[in-house]
């Protein structure tokens, strides 16, 4: 066991080009085995979302389908697979981004503190106003420090002294030290890991209660790399933290559960659509993978 | 045998013979232009000279060609493009913010209203004189040889260079600006007004100020609306008759006195200096505010 483990570490970074090998897989096992859903309910244990059968289109084709898995609340939910399966597809239905793409549709539903996120009455604004975002590559806004962090509140109306409100935010990010004397200087002059930690500190001033972080390290160095992933482990007391993550390592450093992804092909191998395979906590994935196909792609044979 | 022990030699002398020939033509479509441009520039300038004086800026015209001057053009011009301005821009950035972040390409209208703000760019001015005359002067609006009357004949015209130009500064705002803003629970129209168009305003002023520099130069569509008129006053509200300097230069050049040729050149550097001075203005914004995402 301890020798997978260390595959595990060891294991590249998938990249996008191959396709052969994994789709090769993916369709042995398309034949119609249910995913592993590994955790049986527990009160103890509240659920933050709750993802009923989501499966969302573009156009007609789907992109991922009959996603059904709970995500725990404080913990960090780690979302891994090889690429095009789905997996920043599936966590932009959590704050309903997926909306803004005018081909997109989603099927399902996402309870989120027993309301479903995609009943009619729900208006999307709201929904994002208590999940926030963090993307791939940085993207301040071409404002001050201190207002790329104010923009969030401001927009919202949130009540109280904005000084304090961004100051909390940004030591909650873990940059105020860094910035604290160059507040009103623009953002476009920080480092890549000062900016997305920057874009960190503006999804926590407007106290979200989830936030959610597609590939935020992808663009970064192994060293701003590690300031996010100590500064996500920190964070998880008061929030409830997905990540989407080509890097196998961060998933195990940082995350308490990861939902393992995989690509099928249709039958003539146009659309590609994103599954979950297994979705367990994460040093079962990484150790004791209930299924051949974690076990491959954890291990660095496939992918 | 190996290349690779092969001295490497200089080439084809054909190549460079080509590539040099290529370069001199290239360089040399350039000087035409270039060329063309100054001797026009230096022709106006020395038949203007005698001209080139206060008086011109402050009499006004007369039939002694000593005493006419360009002031109630400039005035008329000033009223005329401040006008325009202040019609085109507020509708052209609407229009541009509605089919960049509101319009659903898939609706063939959306497509079809593109489509023919393309083409009405294209649209030669003298057609919105012909507008103008037809439902401004006369017809529906009726509202005469009048500075409204001209400033939205020429507000249509620009228009859809504004729009077009707009809409070029609203797309040059990249995507991850707008998801960062929405993520954070911002609407739509927050994220418009307090995003996008803080990041837009200076492709948009750019493109407007060439818009409108454009305006200033033409002469057809307010011929064709009767401003071709003899003018010795300021305009003095939207509702005055008045005269632009294209029009008065106009004027001056058809009358066979040798000395309203000079006034005429006199007045094509006045409005040279305007033109110029209003695309540097254009250029220095761009240069100044434009954004590296």
């Amino acid at each position: 066991m301890s020798d997978r483990t260390a595959d595990a570490t060891r294991a590249v970074e998938p990249e996008p080009a191959r396709t052969r090998p994994d789709v090769h897989v993916a369709r042995e096992a398309a034949s119609g085995d249910a995913p592993r859903i590994s955790p049986p309910p527990d009160p103890d244990r509240p659920a933050v979302f709750d993802l009923r059968n989501i499966s969302v289109y573009y156009d007609a084709v789907p992109a991922v389908r009959d996603m059904t898995f709970p995500v725990f609340q404080r913990e960090i939910t780690a979302l891994i697979g090889p690429s095009g399966c789905g997996k920043s597809t599936l966590i932009r239905c959590l704050n309903r981004m997926n909306d803004l793409i005018p081909a997109a549709r989603v099927e399902g539903e996402v309870i989120y503190h027993g309301q479903n996120l995609y009943d009619p009455e729900i208006d999307p604004v709201e929904v994002r106003k208590r999940i926030g975002m963090v993307f791939q590559k940085p993207n301040p806004f071409p404002k001050s420090i201190y207002d790329n962090v104010a923009f969030g509140p401001r927009v919202i109306g949130m009540k109280g002294d904005m000084d304090e409100i961004v100051e909390r935010a940004i030591r909650g990010a873990a940059l105020w030290d860094e910035v604290k004397d160059r507040l009103k200087t623009n953002a476009y002059g920080m480092s890549g890991g000062q900016q997305q930690r920057l874009c960190i500190a503006r999804a926590l001033a407007t106290e979200p209660d989830v936030i959610l972080m597609d590939e935020p390290c992808s663009a970064l160095d192994p060293i701003s790399t590690a300031r996010i992933e100590d500064l996500m482990l920190e964070l998880k007391s008061t929030y409830s933290i997905v990540i989407v993550t080509h890097n196998m390592q961060q998933a195990a450093r940082v995350s308490d559960m990861t939902a393992f992804f995989t690509v099928e092909l249709d039958e003539g191998e146009k659309h590609r659509t994103g599954r979950v395979v297994e979705y367990a906590p994460t040093d079962k994935i990484f150790t004791n993978p209930a299924d051949k196909r974690t076990e491959d792609y954890v291990t660095g044979k496939v992918g | 045998m190996s290349t690779v022990d092969a001295p490497i030699g200089r080439g084809p002398q054909s190549d460079r013979v080509k590539g040099t020939l290529f370069r001199l033509a290239l360089l040399s479509s350039l000087a035409l232009g270039l060329i063309t441009l100054i001797a026009l520039l230096a022709d106006v300038v020395i038949s203007g000279a005698a001209r080139l004086n206060g008086d011109l800026l402050t009499n006004f015209p007369s039939g002694i060609p000593e005493n006419a001057g360009a002031q109630s053009a400039i005035f008329g011009t000033i009223w005329v493009i401040g006008l325009t301005g202040l019609m085109c821009i507020p509708v052209g950035v609407g229009a541009a913010i509605y089919l960049e972040e509101y319009a659903d390409r898939e609706r063939w209208w959306n497509r079809a209203i593109e489509l023919n703000i393309q083409n009405l760019a294209a649209v030669p001015s003298i057609v919105y004189g012909i507008l103008g005359l037809a439902f401004l002067v006369r017809g529906a609006f009726g509202l005469g040889q009048v500075v409204l009357a001209g400033a939205m004949t020429l507000a249509l015209l620009v228009l859809p260079i504004v729009i077009i130009a707009s809409r070029e500064a609203i797309r040059a705002v990249p995507p991850s600006i707008r998801e960062g803003s929405m993520a954070l629970g911002a609407t739509k129209w927050q994220t418009i007004r307090r995003q996008v168009l803080p990041g837009a305003i200076p492709g948009i002023a750019t493109g407007s100020i060439l818009a409108l520099s454009r305006a200033i130069g033409e002469a057809a569509p307010l011929v064709l609306l009767g401003a071709l008129t003899f003018i010795t006053f300021n305009p003095e509200g939207l509702d005055s008759a008045f005269t632009v300097l294209p029009i008065q230069i106009f004027n001056w050049i058809s009358r066979p006195q040798e000395e309203f040729q000079t006034l005429a050149a006199a007045a094509i550097v006045v409005l040279l200096v305007i033109l110029l001075t209003m695309n540097a203005a254009a250029i220095l914004l761009r240069n100044r505010y434009q954004r590296k995402w």
